[in-house]
């Protein structure tokens, strides 16, 4: 029941997230910033408009923003909330999560080739080289997860951690994984240093330019996935970073609902106190993410 | 010994135009290479209506370690030997020549147009802005990016094309035009009641800059000597322009890098000055301060004591702001090494301003062919070496500075009486040449006037029209994705480049 209570959660609150990060960043540069809620104005604005479509796009453009929500709203059945379970959880449900965002990943770049847009070729296929490199460090680091929870289910792996688990006996395990899923999920969500959400420069962005050619509610679909999207990643970087098992379930969706809130406020942090870094750079953080998981992983095999 | 051929004047003089040499196609071309070779720069280079069916080419070279300025011409009918293959900084000036005059340039390595306008003489008309064969690279992995003329946020038109191999661009052809209006056109004829309205909109955000090398030009065409109130309250303009613009520029830049603070800390500082430039005319960009003559407004003493209080709270704000960029290394990271011009590079091209300063080139109107109140207050010169967007922002940051302590000191020294003279006709048959450094550098108008005292013809060089062949030589070798941050650091002018 309360895993049903947290995917309702996801869908309402993701957005509110982005919202959290957008007022952090406004903060730190002196303005008051937009609505928390903007983007749930922004979604129903979207939705109630027509989408435009060019002659020289097939059905694949049009597939890719339903394909990438119904993508990443799977994945949400997987994803355990904190203490909370998913409301799926079966040995190598990992595997299921890294291949729906992978599907997500995917069809956004399809749909982004088949405009035929030098732009959006160029997001494309700097998308494809990042996440390539990405995927790695997330991979690894749920397995050092899963072997050290002897479990292969993303709910088996993430329950029965305590917060005393971060200092005490696989304290360095935790913190390695910790640290390079907080650079996937700034690479996967198109934060800066790797990517900059704000940008209007064709030329410089990755994630955004695929979606420069889409409009109305498939625009909409996008915007919401990539906030469920951060959701689910954020979740998975919670659950090692405030690990509550109360024993009382609400009380652990609350104490997972202010660390994903606290975790936008940190990326709005890091958003407003460094620049993007030069694109040639990026490869290195990611490769340098994999490379902790990795050591994490050799951590737990003894 | 090119010297014997040419005329040699100072920055806002004038002189009878029957003084200019009229060489051989062959002195001509020995003089210009000559000149540049021993250190001068080609300022203008242009053609006006010679007798019937021939043109008059005149060329302006500045001398800088001199103070002086060369004046020659030639005149001819069709074509001639083109200067570019021996002289990079004509390259440009030649296209624009070829273009609305109808005179080839024989034997010039890039031959099309610069803004796609009508020829003066003739009856061709104009062609389509931006339809022409570009520079191209074959091979399968090459990919050509074209960006713009319709660009994604409220910026002015302009077409860029990338030859890029992934992300490495190996060529970058900037094509302009979509911005001309025909003003050195609608100048001849005149001084009219419009021109000095023409002269403020030819580059909005170098009203002050224009406008002042405009009136500089017909002060010295009518022997009029300007008030000292009136050259400082002129200079305070300038460096509220420069102030605006450069403070506005870092924090574009620290915006492309996605470095919120200063980006928005600057687009309010910027803001704070530009309301200093209302409350001299009540026009933020400067409109209706610098009139042929003098200034049109005066200052104050209230007006003098706000000015003094908002300078002394805007200064540690833009320190502190600006400071956080060079403090936070994910930003100088980004800056360094990106976007680099050598210093050959630029004294081949002929950068002018910023850019130029920014690559070890010591270059700079108000010290070399001082004018206005700068003959007799100096402000240092700021330089660096790298020639990189972490050097163009970095003589930015040094300029703010001296351009606040200027303002400041000039406010509080502020000569007394009148800030204006009527100017007398202007005199027929001269030529002047006014140069006035702009925030973006070297501006340069030229005036001829007619036998009646009316423009025969005035040109028109804006610094963006010497700068963006750097800026398409600076993306060489760098990522695309590094395009706009470089395109940022240069910030030149399509409309001022367009006319």
């Amino acid at each position: 029941m309360i895993s049903i209570i947290h995917i309702l959660f996801a869908v309402l609150l993701a957005p509110l997230a982005l919202g959290v990060i957008n007022r952090t960043k406004a903060i730190f540069a002196g303005r008051r910033g937009q609505p928390l809620l903007q983007l749930y104005w922004d979604l129903f604005k979207l939705l109630r408009k027509g989408a435009v479509y060019s002659r020289t796009t097939t059905w694949v453009f049009s597939a890719g923003p339903l394909v990438s929500l119904a993508a990443v709203l799977t994945s949400l059945l997987v994803v355990p909330f904190g203490g909370v379970r998913a409301l799926l959880a079966f040995p190598g449900d990992l595997l299921l999560l890294a291949y729906l965002l992978g599907l997500m990943r995917f069809f956004t770049v399809i749909a982004a080739l088949d405009t035929g847009s030098s732009f959006e070729g160029m997001g494309a296929s700097r998308e494809v080289t990042f996440s390539a490199l990405a995927e790695p460090a997330l991979l690894l680091g749920l397995a050092a997860m899963g072997r050290r929870a002897g479990s292969l289910s993303l709910s088996g792996m993430y329950s029965g951690m305590m917060p005393s688990d971060l200092v005490h006996h696989g304290g360095p395990v935790l913190i390695l994984v910790a640290a390079a899923f907080l650079v996937v999920f700034l690479a996967e969500n198109a934060r800066i240093p790797i990517d900059d959400p704000d940008t209007h420069l064709e030329l410089t962005m990755i994630h955004e330019v695929m979606a420069l050619d889409h409009g109305g509610p498939d625009f909409a679909f996008i915007q919401y996935a990539a906030a469920l999207k951060m959701w689910v990643l954020g979740a998975l970087l919670i659950g090692i970073l405030v690990p509550m098992h109360t024993g009382l379930p609400p009380l652990d969706v609350v104490a997972a609902l202010i660390g994903m809130f606290l975790l936008a406020a940190a990326t709005g942090v890091i958003e407003s106190t460094m620049a993007r870094l030069r694109i040639l750079r990026v490869p290195q953080l990611l490769v340098a993410a994999s490379v902790l998981s990795m050591l994490a992983l050799v951590l737990v095999l003894d | 010994m090119p010297n014997d051929f040419s005329l040699r004047i100072r920055n806002a003089e004038a002189l009878p135009i029957a003084r200019i040499p009229v060489l051989s196609c062959d002195d001509f071309r020995q003089t210009i290479i000559e000149s540049v070779n021993s250190g001068g720069r080609i300022s203008a280079y242009f053609g006006m209506r010679f007798a019937e069916d021939h043109v008059r080419i005149i060329a302006v070279v500045a001398f800088e370690d001199k103070g002086d300025l060369s004046v020659f011409s030639m005149v001819v009918d069709r074509g001639y030997p083109a200067i570019t293959p021996d002289c990079a900084q004509a390259h440009w000036f030649e296209r624009e020549l070829a273009e609305q005059w109808g005179i080839e340039p024989v034997g010039h390595p890039w031959l099309k147009p610069v803004r796609f306008q009508a020829p003066y003489r003739g009856n061709a008309i104009a062609s389509v802005c931006g339809v022409t064969n570009f520079f191209r690279i074959n091979g399968d992995e090459i990919h050509e990016v074209a960006v713009g003329p319709v660009h994604a946020s409220v910026i002015e038109p302009g077409h860029f094309r990338f030859q890029c191999f992934g992300e490495e661009v190996h060529h970058l052809e900037i094509s302009l035009g979509y911005q001309h209006r025909g003003i050195e056109r609608a100048l001849v004829g005149g001084p009219n009641k419009r021109t000095i309205h023409y002269m403020e909109t030819l580059a909005g955000d170098t009203t002050i800059g224009h406008a002042f090398a405009y009136c500089q030009a017909l002060e010295a065409l009518s022997r009029c000597n300007v008030p000292p109130r009136g050259l400082v309250l002129r200079g305070i303009a300038l460096e509220l322009e420069r102030l605006a613009n450069h403070i506005g520029d870092l924090g574009a830049l620290a915006g492309d890098v996605g470095f919120l603070p200063t980006a928005s800390y600057c687009g309010r500082i910027r803001g704070d000055v530009l309301n200093f430039t209302a409350l001299l005319c009540g026009n933020r960009f400067g409109r209706g301060i610098v009139r042929p003559g003098g200034a049109a407004v005066d200052l104050d003493g209230d007006m003098v004591d706000v000015l003094l209080k908002g300078l002394s709270a805007a200064i540690p704000d833009t320190s502190s702001a600006v400071n956080l960029l060079w403090d936070t290394p994910s930003v100088t990271a980004r800056f360094e090494d990106t976007g680099v011009v050598p210093f050959e590079v630029c004294e081949d091209l002929g950068l002018v301003g910023v850019a130029a300063r920014a690559c070890g080139v010591d270059r700079d109107v108000r010290k070399d062919l001082p004018f206005g109140i700068y003959r007799f207050v100096h402000i240092p010169t700021a330089t660096w070496d790298t020639g990189d967007v972490f050097g163009r922002a970095h003589v930015r940051d040094v300029e703010i500075q001296r351009s606040f302590a200027f303002v400041r000191e000039q406010l509080e020294t502020l000569p007394k009486g009148e800030v204006h003279v009527d100017p007398a006709p202007l005199m027929p048959e001269h030529l002047a040449v006014s140069l006035v450094e702009g925030w973006r550098g070297e501006i340069c108008h030229v005036a001829l006037t007619d036998d009646r005292g009316r423009f025969a013809s005035y040109k028109v060089v804006d610094p963006s029209f010497h700068n963006w062949f750097g800026l398409a030589y600076a993306l060489r070798g760098q990522q695309i994705s590094d395009f706009p941050l470089c395109n940022k650091s240069f910030n030149l002018s399509y409309c001022g480049h367009d006319l």
